[in-house]
Formats: C-alpha cells, sequence, structure tokens
C-alpha cells in the first residue's frame, strides 16, 4: 500500500471513531451536541501531555485519557439535562470555544503554539507508524463498532432510543432520562477521547485548532451524511467525506464549500442521511431485494 | 484615569456593533424562533459589497445603501429558500442548515474575493471630538452615531407604527396573529429584511474600523451574537442591544486592565452557559 493510502485512511478511521462516538450522543440518544470537537482535543492534550510531561507510554496513558474524558463527558452531560434541542446545541457550541481559548491561552497547554514532540506508539518494541499504526487505528474502530453494536441491542440502547424519541413519555415509564442520558454521553465523549489519544500520537504535535467549532461541524456533517442513529452511517460518512476531497483534488479549494452545501442539501432533502430510514439509497436496496424476490 | 476612560468608550463602540448584529438575531428569533447563525455570513458578505461599492464608486454613502439593499434581500431569500421549507422539523434542523450556509457563505467570499485581508481604509466622515482630555477619532464619533441613531429608528418601528405591531403580534403567536388579517408572512420577511440591512451596516463600520475586510470576520461575530441574544433574553431586542453594550465594556476592560487568565473570546459563551443553567429567561428578560 501506499503511504498515501495509508495516511488518508488513517485519518479516515480516526474521524470514524470519534464520529461513532458522536452518533451515540446524537443519533442514539437525541442530544444535539455541537461541541465534540472539545472532547476529541481534550483527548489528544490529555494524551500528549501524559507522554511528554509525565513520560507515560500510550498504553499506560489510555486508561487515565479515558477517565478524565469520561468525567468530564458527565460534566458536558449535565446541560443536557436543563436545555434542550437548539439551546443544548448552542450549550455545546459554546463549550467548544471555551475548551479552544483554554488551550490557547493557557501556556500549561503550549498556547498559540501547540504542543509537539508527541512520540509514537510502542507496541511490544515496535514503534507505530504507516501500515502498522493505520491497523492499530482499525482495531480500534472495529471495538468502537461492536461498542456502538452491542449498544443498541442493549438495554441501556433501548432507553436511550426511548428518551431520544419522547423524552416525557419515556420518562413517565419509569426510563431515567438522568441516568441515560449522562451514560450516553460518557460513553461518546471517552470514544471521542481515545480518537484524540490516537490523533495525538500519530501527529507528533497539536495545536488549538485542530480541535476547534468547524471540526466539531465536520463530525456532525459525518453522521447527518452517513445517517443519524444507524450503525454503518458514521463509517460512510467518514469514508466519503474524507476520501471526496483527495478524489477531487483540484476542488481542495472548495473543500469547507463542499461541507456546508453537502451538510446543507442533507438536512434539507435527506434529514435521516444516506443510510437513514426512507433515504434514497435505503429504497433503492429495498426495491433491488423486492425485485430479487420476485424473480426467484 | 483618562486611558480607563478612552478604553471604555472603545469598548462602548465595540459592543455597539456587536448590537447592531446582534439585533437582527434576535428580531429573528422572535418572530420564528430559528438560531440565524448565517445572519453573520450576512454580515461579511454586507462589508464585501460596501467595500466593493466604495472602490468603485468612492461614495460611502451609496456603499452603505447598495449593501443594505443587497443584504435585505439576501436575508429575505435564506428564509424563503432555507428556513421555511424547514420549519416542521424539530429546531435544530434550521440550526445544523444556518452553520452549514455560513460555512458556505463564507466559503464563497474567500472564492470571489481572495483569502486576503482587504484594507478600508476611510474614514466616516464625522469630525474628531475632543472631550475632558479624551480624543474621539471620527470613526469612534461615527459608530456612535450611526448605531444610536439606528436603535432610535428600530425603537420607533417596532413600538410606534403598525409595522412594529404587525411583527411583535407575529412574533407572539403567528397563526392567532394572520387569523386576525395581520399579513404574517410579510412581517417574517420584514424581520429578516430589517435585521440583514442592519448587519449589512455592521459589516462596513468594522471594516472601517479596523482597516479590514476578510472571510472570516463573521466566524467569531457568528456565534457570540448566540450567545448575546441567550444572556439578553431571548427574541427580546432591548436586552440584546444591553448584552452586547456589556460584553464589549467587559472585553475592552478585561484586556486593558484585569489580568484574568481567561481568553476575551471565551467571556462571552461562559456568561451564556451561566445564564442558560441558572436563568434561562436571560439577564434582562422577565422571570418567568
Amino acid at each position: 500500500m501506499s503511504t498515501y493510502f495509508v495516511t488518508i485512511s488513517t485519518f479516515i478511521a480516526i474521524q470514524a471513531i470519534v464520529a461513532y462516538g458522536l452518533n451515540i450522543i446524537v443519533g442514539y440518544a437525541g442530544q444535539i451536541s455541537l461541541g465534540h470537537a472539545a472532547f476529541f482535543g481534550i483527548g489528544a492534550y490529555t494524551a500528549g501531555l501524559l507522554s511528554t510531561k509525565a513520560g507515560l507510554s500510550f498504553w499506560a496513558a489510555l486508561p487515565i485519557v479515558l477517565l478524565i474524558c469520561g468525567a468530564l463527558g458527565v460534566i458536558l452531560g449535565l446541560p443536557s439535562l436543563r436545555v434542550r434541542e437548539d439551546f443544548l446545541a448552542i450549550t455545546t457550541i459554546g463549550i467548544n470555544f471555551i475548551v479552544e481559548a483554554v488551550f490557547l491561552y493557557v501556556p500549561f497547554f503550549g498556547g498559540a503554539m501547540g504542543l509537539g514532540g508527541i512520540p509514537k506508539i510502542v507496541f511490544f518494541g515496535v514503534r507505530l507508524k504507516g501500515e502498522s499504526l493505520l491497523a492499530l487505528c482499525l482495531v480500534c474502530l472495529a471495538f468502537v463498532i461492536l461498542i456502538c453494536w452491542w449498544f443498541t441491542k442493549s438495554w441501556a440502547g433501548l432507553g436511550c432510543r426511548a428518551i431520544a424519541s419522547d423524552e416525557t413519555a419515556a420518562s413517565s415509564m419509569g426510563i431515567s432520562p438522568v441516568r441515560f442520558k449522562l451514560l450516553a454521553f460518557v460513553l461518546g465523549t471517552v470514544i471521542a477521547g481515545l480518537g484524540g489519544a490516537l490523533y495525538a500520537h500519530r501527529m507528533g504535535f497539536i495545536t488549538p485548532a485542530d480541535f476547534g467549532f468547524p471540526v466539531s461541524t465536520m463530525m456532525l456533517s459525518i453522521i447527518v451524511l452517513g445517517g443519524m442513529g444507524t450503525l454503518w452511517g458514521p463509517l460512510l460518512g467518514a469514508i466519503i467525506l474524507g476520501a471526496l476531497p483527495e478524489v477531487f483534488r483540484p476542488l481542495a479549494d472548495y473543500r469547507m464549500l463542499l461541507y456546508g452545501a453537502l451538510l446543507l442539501l442533507m438536512v434539507r432533502f435527506q434529514p435521516g442521511g444516506l443510510l437513514g430510514d426512507a433515504s434514497v439509497l435505503m429504497n433503492l436496496l429495498k426495491r433491488m431485494k423486492g425485485g430479487d424476490r420476485h424473480a426467484g | 484615569m483618562n486611558l480607563f476612560l478612552e478604553q471604555l468608550f472603545n469598548g462602548l463602540a465595540i459592543g455597539a456593533i456587536y448590537a447592531l448584529i446582534t439585533l437582527g438575531l434576535a428580531l429573528v428569533y422572535g418572530i420564528l424562533g430559528v438560531l440565524h447563525v448565517a445572519h453573520a455570513g450576512i454580515y461579511t458578505i454586507g462589508a464585501y459589497v460596501g467595500y466593493g461599492v466604495f472602490v468603485a464608486s468612492g461614495s460611502l454613502a451609496l456603499a452603505f445603501a447598495v449593501s443594505m439593499a443587497f443584504c435585505a434581500l439576501a436575508g429575505v431569500a435564506i428564509e424563503r429558500f432555507v428556513y421555511a421549507p424547514l420549519m416542521k422539523y424539530p429546531p435544530y434542523v434550521p440550526l445544523i442548515s444556518s452553520i452549514a450556509l455560513f460555512m458556505a457563505v463564507e466559503e464563497i467570499c474567500r472564492l470571489i474575493a481572495g483569502p486576503y485581508v482587504l484594507s478600508f481604509s476611510t474614514n466616516l466622515p464625522f469630525p474628531a471630538l475632543s472631550f475632558a482630555g479624551i480624543r474621539f477619532s471620527p470613526n469612534l464619533v461615527g459608530i456612535y452615531v450611526i448605531s444610536g441613531v439606528i436603535f432610535f429608528l428600530l425603537w420607533f418601528l417596532t413600538t410606534r407604527t403598525e409595522i412594529g405591531l404587525a411583527l411583535r403580534a407575529t412574533a407572539m403567536d403567528a397563526p392567532i396573529a394572520s387569523s386576525l388579517g395581520i399579513n404574517s408572512s410579510m412581517a417574517v420577511d420584514m424581520a429578516f429584511a430589517l435585521g440583514s440591512a442592519i448587519a449589512a451596516v455592521a459589516g462596513i463600520l468594522v471594516g472601517i474600523y479596523y482597516n479590514e475586510v476578510h472571510p472570516d470576520m463573521g466566524a467569531m461575530p457568528a456565534y457570540k451574537s448566540l450567545a448575546l441574544i441567550v444572556v439578553g433574553g431571548l427574541g427580546s431586542v432591548e436586552g440584546a442591544v444591553a448584552a452586547s453594550l456589556l460584553l464589549g465594556v467587559a472585553e475592552t476592560l478585561l484586556i486593558g486592565f484585569a489580568a484574568i487568565p481567561l481568553p476575551r473570546d471565551a467571556l462571552a459563551f461562559i456568561a451564556m452557559i451561566v445564564v442558560l443553567m441558572w436563568r434561562p429567561t436571560g439577564l434582562f428578560g422577565a422571570r418567568s
């Protein structure tokens, strides 16, 4: 495999991991979050600081990273208990801006110069880069997808879905919105933290702008495009949005315009996403299946 | 002391500009219930159109007029083609489409005018004033006068005219207002046109005050003004103005005097989250 292909695939895998985290919060639990990049960033900075300042290895630091992201996820989840819908969205936008500003202005985090010198991940004495790092990212991605699959089948997933479709009805049936919303936020932010840690070690150098609000918008674009609340939607969305600018190299300048237009058109005409119910793609698939049955 | 006062008056000017941007957002939220992030895109377009017309014609008055008219049309177009078909979905759907639209507008400005900072080097046609040892530059005086006039006209329009009555009635309850013979779709258009024209003025004023027009100029106002309408009490125009002035002053004084290790741009968002958690009707809104 060429280095180019490996690099692009690694980034797509990391983005897909983070998007799966967002999908649990937005897709399964129905709590709109536009600040997901903040947790991607918190994961990346925690991993970066633990490896450069505390000298911990990726593996030793990972549990701490996930723990910190989970704990902060509870704090992000708290507003969702008080505000809903578009107010939750702007609260999370605010959180994203505050977190980015803290990374930018507090010297401990390296300020505008960023945080550099983050070592490569070492696995049984082998420094992971290129294909071996891609393999690690893919294993993590598979693990995250497995967790999401398990989540949708579990009682907790059912509880989240019930809250997403009608919070009042769900809570009158004895499903605690507090418990399941916070659970979704914790799971989502822990997964974002995992993506952040991988990203920090892949890049070796991170800056606050890597985790700004546009990144949150992109994460949301990924799941809106693929299909909110579907198992394979985030993966499909990450592949399409990650590969599009590479396939259409001459369009590199138009990348953000493309994201914007795509998001606008999807929300306007296919709010369920490519893999959502009643989408063009799903109808097509169904018709093909139906046709087969007739033929057989 | 003089330095303090100078900072205070600078902060007031910045606050007045925030207010001009936030006004439109408050009007739109009041009447349609949409968090209109793309409003900052209108503001950016306003600055570019104003700059273009000024460079081509040399007349600042013409620049203001053309830019206001263009933005008013653009605002109404956004309402008709983007928001109107989305009103049947939950409120985050129009919000996401608004963010997407804002990104697209920024990119279109970048593609047409280039990624550079354009220098809008002219002064507003006002005299420089000196008062109690503090010097006010023509631009500063201009910002005070222009924003003061706009605040007054808007207050007059919304509280003392029939159009204002239609606006307020539609904001209160659109179906009932239209069943009583008020043309509520006209009122919605009116809110977008007014807000967008005022945003165009803000764009030109910022361009002249900082002597720069660039594609990213809307990035901060886009989200900061969301925070401001929350702090001001949603849909309350007076509250939005008060919150904006307060923020402008607070930000400027914070940089100048307090050694608080918090970035200036985070202040609005912290205030917003505190207000949402503690007093969701806003700092100036009525307690419900």
